[in-house]
């Protein structure tokens, strides 16, 4: 009978293991689950993060230790993430890969408001140095402005941020609330009459030579200015060049197919490694959230408000709402100054221009990131 | 949390640095991509005639 109790003790011995922080961390695994199901929202990451969430936080868990052995999710970690940023960095070439910057080429002006959308990262940077992070914790959390996944990993990743995981989530989890988030700004920033301002599109055929040679100018230019960002900006424009050059049609498939999907899929789950409960479940990371939200809206703010100076000085108007677009939640930043302008006047059609904007917003958030590293590798 | 002027301080300057070196970077792309586009028509119009 004794033997009995104690084998039934043994199955139950590692329940006792069980903390507070490891069931609110379920709950929150299962919330990102839930979001990405039931409501859609970004559900290749926040669907393997949740998941993920779960995994990390049963007490002993194998994904992070096997006796002497690093568990998977660890040892994914070490090689994806912590050892030179691959997973990041190889997603770059899929979603350089899937990009048409044909928009943006037909009219490179649309590059100004690539520029002012990334005002958010450094406004969230200052305030967050303000409340007392350290420079290099403020400019990770700033980085969440830059509304792309990648950047947001690669740039944490680099400064060995205290705060990946709220990072990513946060990042992550805007990006996918853009059709919410951005909506008020717009309409709070501009008048109706900006707002029914209709651009028309004139389709100019973009010569081959410029679609070759873009991602090749793009990437030497950056890389002198901020040698930090040719990883980033390398790799997109690597995937960029693969789809324009017309021969490597196999190859650019693969990138924007089974490439982007598989690097997704684990990236995911990989990133969880950081939502261990006792290191996630800090007020830093409700004030991280917060400053987030915080990027997301100043970078909207810095757009629109771009497009208003410039219709100061521009015969030709523009539609203020496009440098809305200007940050890189591509594409659904583009389609959703699309459908605000539809709003206002049926026949406005602003999605080739919100696309160049969004496109444009895609290398400014890059040409940031490397900008951040290369400031602060000279401090 | 406690507030710290100093490091917003040199955070402004960071802001400072950073969206001026991303403007003169836009720019110049923007100039090089009218320069491939002006090259790119050039020759394809040659290569038309």
């Amino acid at each position: 009978m004794t033997s009995l109790i104690d084998s039934i003790s043994v199955l139950f011995e590692y329940f006792g293991a069980i903390e507070w922080y490891h069931i609110v961390m379920w709950v929150i695994g299962a919330l990102l689950i839930y979001l990405a199901i039931a409501k859609d929202m970004e559900p290749t990451l926040l669907l393997p993060m949740g998941f993920g969430a779960i995994l990390v936080n049963i007490p002993f868990s194998g994904v992070l230790t096997q006796g002497e052995a690093h568990g998977a999710i660890e040892v994914l970690f070490e090689f994806g993430l912590e050892y030179g940023e691959l997973f990041p960095l190889l997603l770059f070439i899929g979603i350089g890969a899937m990009i048409d910057f044909g928009p943006l080429l037909t009219n490179p002006k649309l590059m100004l408001f690539g520029a002012a959308a990334q005002f958010g990262i450094f406004m969230t940077l200052s305030l967050a140095a303000l409340f007392g992070y350290d420079i290099k914790d403020a400019a990770s959390i700033g980085i969440i402005g830059a509304a792309d996944g990648p950047t947001s990993i690669f740039v944490a990743q680099t400064l060995n941020s205290n705060f990946t995981s709220a990072i990513i989530v946060a990042a992550y989890s805007y990006m996918a609330l853009v059709p919410i988030v951005q909506p008020p700004v717009i309409r709070l920033m501009t008048t109706k009459k900006e707002r029914q301002i209709k651009m028309t599109y004139e389709g100019k055929e973009v010569p081959k030579l410029t679609r070759i040679c873009f991602p090749i100018v793009v990437t030497i230019i950056t890389g002198l200015f901020a040698p930090s960002a040719v990883a980033l900006v390398g790799f997109l424009m690597f995937g960029n060049l693969i789809r324009e050059c017309g021969v490597l049609d196999s190859l650019s498939e693969a990138a924007q197919n089974m490439l982007s999907k598989l690097i997704t899929l684990l990236l995911g789950i990989t990133v969880a490694f950081t939502m261990k409960g006792e290191q996630f479940l800090t007020v830093d990371t409700l004030i991280i959230l917060g400053l987030g939200l915080f990027a997301f809206i100043f970078d909207t703010a810095a757009g629109v408000l771009l497009g208003k100076i410039m219709n100061i000085f521009s015969k030709k108007k523009i539609n203020p709402m496009i440098g809305g677009a200007g940050i890189s939640a591509f594409p659904m930043s583009s389609r959703v100054v699309h459908k605000m302008g539809l709003k206002e006047d049926p026949q406005n059609f602003l999605l080739m221009h919100s696309a160049g904007a969004n496109v444009s917003g895609q290398i400014a958030s890059v040409i940031a990131g490397g900008l951040i590293l290369s400031i602060l590798s000279q401090m | 949390m406690n507030i710290d002027i100093a490091n917003f301080m040199l955070s402004l300057g960071i802001m400072g640095k950073g969206m001026l070196g991303i403007f003169i970077v836009t720019i110049i792309l923007i100039a090089s991509i009218y320069l491939l586009n002006f090259i790119g028509r050039k020759l394809s119009n040659k290569k038309d005639k």
